[in-house]
């Protein structure tokens, strides 16, 4: 449906974003085209990354799989939201750094937003539980160790 | 410059959070495709569905009727843009057949993702539908995706060549002619395999992407490119396109990993640039994850024949190696050259004489072209020893750890030149094998295995056994010239200390994920004494550093950070001569300590360095002769290469009903000299060892015989999430290097050079009394599956 286009007003991080879209537009490609917040990153077009993780309405989705049109009317938070206004680091991102649960930080956004919606699913997660729960967030450079150190890190804060 | 002891040190070694962090955690890093170019044209690439093909005819009509559309090309229609093929650095042999390779195929795809002609257009979208409206008419021909069928010239994959051998490389080392075939005849044991390497998709998680732009005016070009090699990359486009060098600028951003894959000038870059030139508009391109798994470079690809030969107590007293590379469709950047940089290294850290055959042969395939993987002919070289000394093991009926004892290097023969003339810089393989065992628990689990792998169970557990040697620091840059590679192996630097007393690093190193700015600040601070937060690293843009040779082969601190170093000096240099004039006393009359000058036995009598700077850049009262500003500037080409080592151990269980194997625990000892800062030591640790550990279990680049990759997507190539693998449990020796100045050697390959012959060797070790010998990479439950049964049923029938 190439040509015909819809209007959608998301709120991103607090703000409320109103534009015309192609139906096909994927959320990601709009967070990124349309809003013009790039930490969202694509690394995959099969869903199987993660890296374009962020929150809809308080919780994570691959926003690969999500059609700008569907967020209409609902509420976005991405990795650039997470910190505080004053600069100050969300615990998960500290405990990524503190970790060293990062090294090209190209999944990093994604895998942060991943965690924090994993702890406030269970708080007191296991190592298996970490485990398990980012099994849809790829990672090629930490071995996954000390993302999983930062996450239980986090959950101990 | 040699060191036996390492210095006292209040900066390095230090755990020290990574400066890169921030920007990175916070989605404000910018990668190449979250760059803002106004106005930039968007390039899709029309890619050969066929494996081997002739272009009978390419009509972009369609295209050009599309919505958005600014032009659509043939490969026929952009010949004239290019001044030379695309670059292979790496003529191995003076007879090595390389055929032309053109970013854009004119008459013939060899691999399918080949491109066979390019749409601009103003946006992504229009630009990939538009695409697929090229209409190319293609003959196709039998495909070729088995090496030994390559070798057989079946099928010629480029006829102009008469053959698909690419070249042999040949190495010899002999004592006395027939030194070789002597200790096979006279030896007590002799062990004969045969290994497949199998292609991997390197994977980094940010595709590439790439945007050039070109000033309106005068002919400047900027290329902007998810690259590991900007300063490379700069020299070769400009030789590529006939771009005056002057005016190429190559700026790499935030860039999201690479493992080489982004160690090479790709068709798309050399396309981004050409077409910006001749339109006058920006020109950028992403990669789609398919789209780069059949346009990005594949790793390893190689069948492996060894043979080893040894004396009554297991001593290796000879080897043969015979490989067959797969180079895919054309010779990438360095490509040839990977067999070369395994071949120094088949004897891994055990003694072997001067008994040495070995040779290489590369061939053309129907698939996309290979080129350096993590580790590059080192994990491939490690793999076939590794595995080849449990073979003799099991043959002496020893313990594999015993037989590797009684074959290292003795400790106290370093500096050690090996059979190959290279000299060891140093080496305890020991200590490394004993801190391993001991955090294995080795001989524990040695007797659970005993307890649990009686016949019929289902759970059998492996311990698996590896060491290695790597060779990196690539490279002095004589060897270089020796084995043919066309650039040096130096690195630059310039370190300057600012008139406020901040100091500027500029680094010829390309990071990408390995934290150089906060190991290079730690360099800084601990040379001069200064902050780490006041220093400030400056790379991966040619306009800033105009010299470097890039990040690749663990050559990024063994190399860049001691120019660093030597940098730093140069700057004390200048530093105490502005000082020793300001407190009129002589030069070598001053001690630096804690980044002041001191006249030794004056109390009081001092300068600190910020005052020195600031002298520095108003030059009022400089010695004769001395120029303003407080910066040095040095370029280093290391004495040799630096030789980290370690042992690798695992434990594994194998359910022999579903072939499924568990690593249970994972143990790496590593040693990589003096380490900088052990937090980013140990992360380049985990993340290699579950590269190589994904090579062992998960991944491979699948092929049908019509030359199709089965594996496109990451729903299909194995890249291991986090419930895939174990934690690491990580150790270390320190054994500085005496090489260089700071006593380093570099990490960030050996961690996957040890994991895949140590997970296969647990593999194999479980299984061994059910009769397998062997088991092919990746060890999924399917092989694993197969290979019991075939040695069950190979046993029932051979009783």
């Amino acid at each position: 449906m190439r040509g015909a286009h819809v209007e959608i007003s998301v709120t991103v991080n607090g703000v409320t974003h109103t534009h015309d879209v192609e139906p096909r537009t994927l959320l990601v490609q709009y967070i990124r085209e349309a809003v013009g917040l790039t930490g969202t990153n694509i690394g995959c077009d099969t869903s199987s990354c993660g890296a374009c993780s962020l929150h809809l309405n308080g919780e994570a989705v691959k926003s690969c799989t999500v059609l700008a049109a569907q967020a209409d009317g609902q509420d976005v938070v991405t990795i650039e939201g997470l910190a505080d206004a004053d600069g100050t680091l969300h615990p998960m991102q500290q405990a990524f750094m503190e970790n060293h649960g990062l090294q090209c930080g190209y999944c990093t956004p994604g895998m942060v937003m991943a965690a924090t919606s994993l702890l406030k699913e269970n708080p007191h997660p296991t190592e298996h539980d970490v485990r398990i729960g980012l099994e849809g967030n790829l990672c090629r450079c930490t071995g996954y160790h000390n993302i999983v150190q930062a996450v239980l890190a986090a959950a101990n804060a | 410059m040699t060191i036996t002891e390492v210095p006292e040190r209040t900066v390095l070694g230090t755990r020290m959070l990574r400066k890169e962090d921030p920007a990175l955690l916070t989605g404000e890093a910018k990668y190449t495709a979250d760059l803002p170019i106004p106005g930039a044209l968007h390039l899709a690439v029309v890619r050969s569905p066929y494996a081997h093909a002739t272009i009978d005819s390419v009509d972009v009509s369609g295209a050009l009727a599309m919505p958005g559309v600014v032009a659509a090309y043939s490969g026929a229609d952009l010949v004239d843009l290019w001044a030379a093929p695309m670059p292979c650095a790496w003529p191995v042999t003076p007879d090595m057949k390389n055929p032309a390779h053109y970013p854009v195929a004119v008459s013939r795809a060899v691999y399918a993702g080949d491109g066979v002609a390019v749409v601009l257009a103003t946006s992504a979208t229009a630009a990939v539908d538009a695409a697929e409206r090229v209409q190319v008419e293609y003959t196709p021909h039998e495909a070729v995706t088995d090496l030994e069928d390559a070798l057989t010239d079946r099928v010629v994959i480029h006829p102009e060549l008469g053959t698909n051998q690419s070249y042999t490389w040949p190495l010899l080392i002999e004592e006395t002619p027939g030194a070789v075939d002597a200790a096979f005849a006279a030896a007590a044991y002799t062990v004969k395999e045969r290994f497949v390497q199998q292609r991997l998709i390197p994977a980094a998680m940010e595709p590439r992407a790439v945007a050039a732009v070109p000033q309106p005016f005068g002919g400047d070009m900027t290329l902007y490119s998810a690259t590991q090699i900007p300063h490379i990359l700069k020299i070769m486009t400009a030789l590529t396109l006939g771009i005056p060098e002057h005016q190429m600028r190559v700026v790499a951003p935030a860039v999201g990993g690479g493992f080489g894959s982004k160690l090479n000038v790709y068709a798309e870059e050399l396309l981004c640039v050409a077409l910006a030139r001749k339109h006058k508009l920006p020109v950028r391109w992403t990669e789609e994850r398919s789209e780069g798994s059949m346009s990005t470079i594949h790793g390893r690809g190689q069948i492996q024949h060894i043979e080893l030969a040894a004396d009554e107590q297991g001593k290796l007293t000879a080897m043969r190696v015979r490989l067959i590379g797969d180079m895919g469709g054309y010779l990438q950047l360095v490509a040839p050259g990977v067999p070369l940089l395994g071949a120094f290294l088949y004897a891994g850290v055990y003694e072997l004489p001067k008994a040495y055959d070995f040779s290489c042969t590369s061939v053309f395939t129907n698939m996309v072209p290979t080129d350096a993987y993590r580790g590059a002919g080192r994990p491939e070289a490690t793999y076939a020893i590794e595995r080849s000394m449990d073979s003799l093991a099991a043959q002496m009926g020893i313990d594999p750890l015993e037989l590797r004892r009684r074959n290292f290097i003795a400790t106290d023969k370093y500096p050690y030149e090996a059979f190959t003339g290279l000299v060891y810089d140093s080496g305890d393989h020991d200590a490394a094998a004993t801190k391993a065992a001991g955090m294995l628990d080795y001989e524990g689990l040695r007797a659970k295995q005993a307890a649990q792998n009686v016949p019929g169970a289902r759970k059998r557990l492996g311990i698996g056994v590896s060491t290695y040697f790597e060779m990196c620091g690539l490279a002095p840059s004589r060897v270089l010239a020796s084995l043919n590679y066309s650039a040096g192996g130096w690195e630059a630097a310039t370190v300057r200390v600012l008139p406020t007393s901040k100091v500027q690093v500029v680094t010829g190193t390309a990071p990408h994920g390995q934290g150089h700015e906060t190991a290079w600040s730690m360099i800084v601070a601990e040379k001069l004494g200064v902050d780490p937060a006041d220093v400030d690293v400056l790379h991966s843009d040619t306009a800033i550093a105009p010299y470097g040779l890039d990040t690749y082969g663990s050559r990024s601190l063994p190399v860049g950070g001691v120019a660093i170093a030597q940098a730093c000096d140069v700057v004390i240099d200048k530093a105490r001569q502005i000082a020793a004039h300001q407190l009129e006393a002589a030069p070598e009359d001053l001690e630096y300590v804690e980044a002041t000058f001191r006249v030794k036995g004056t109390p009081g009598k001092e300068m600190p360095l910020a005052a020195v700077a600031f002298e520095a850049f108003t030059a009022h009262n400089l010695p004769d002769g001395l120029e303003p500003n407080l910066e040095g500037h040095t370029h280093y080409d290391p004495p040799n290469f630096s030789w980290p080592f370690g042992t690798h151990m695992c434990a594994v269980e194998i359910d022999v009903e579903t072939g499924q194997v568990e690593v249970l625990q994972y143990v790496a000892v590593d040693d990589c000299g003096v380490q900088v800062n052990p937090l980013i030591v140990d992360g380049q640790v985990h993340g290699g060892v579950v590269q190589g550990l994904a090579q062992a279990l998960f991944e491979e680049a699948v092929y049908d015989t019509d030359g199709n990759l089965q594996t496109s997507t990451l729903a299909e190539y194995l890249v291991p999430s986090a419930a895939d693998v174990p934690s690491i449990t990580t150790g270390h020796t320190v054994t500085p290097s005496p090489t260089n100045q700071l006593g380093v050697k570099g990490v960030g390959e050996a961690g996957t050079i040890g994991a895949a012959p140590c997970i296969i060797n647990g593999v194999v070790d479980a299984l061994s009394g059910l009769g397998v010998h062997d088991v092919p990479m990746p060890a999924s439950p399917l092989n694993v599956w197969n290979a019991i049964q075939a040695a069950t049923s190979n046993q029932e029938s051979n009783p």
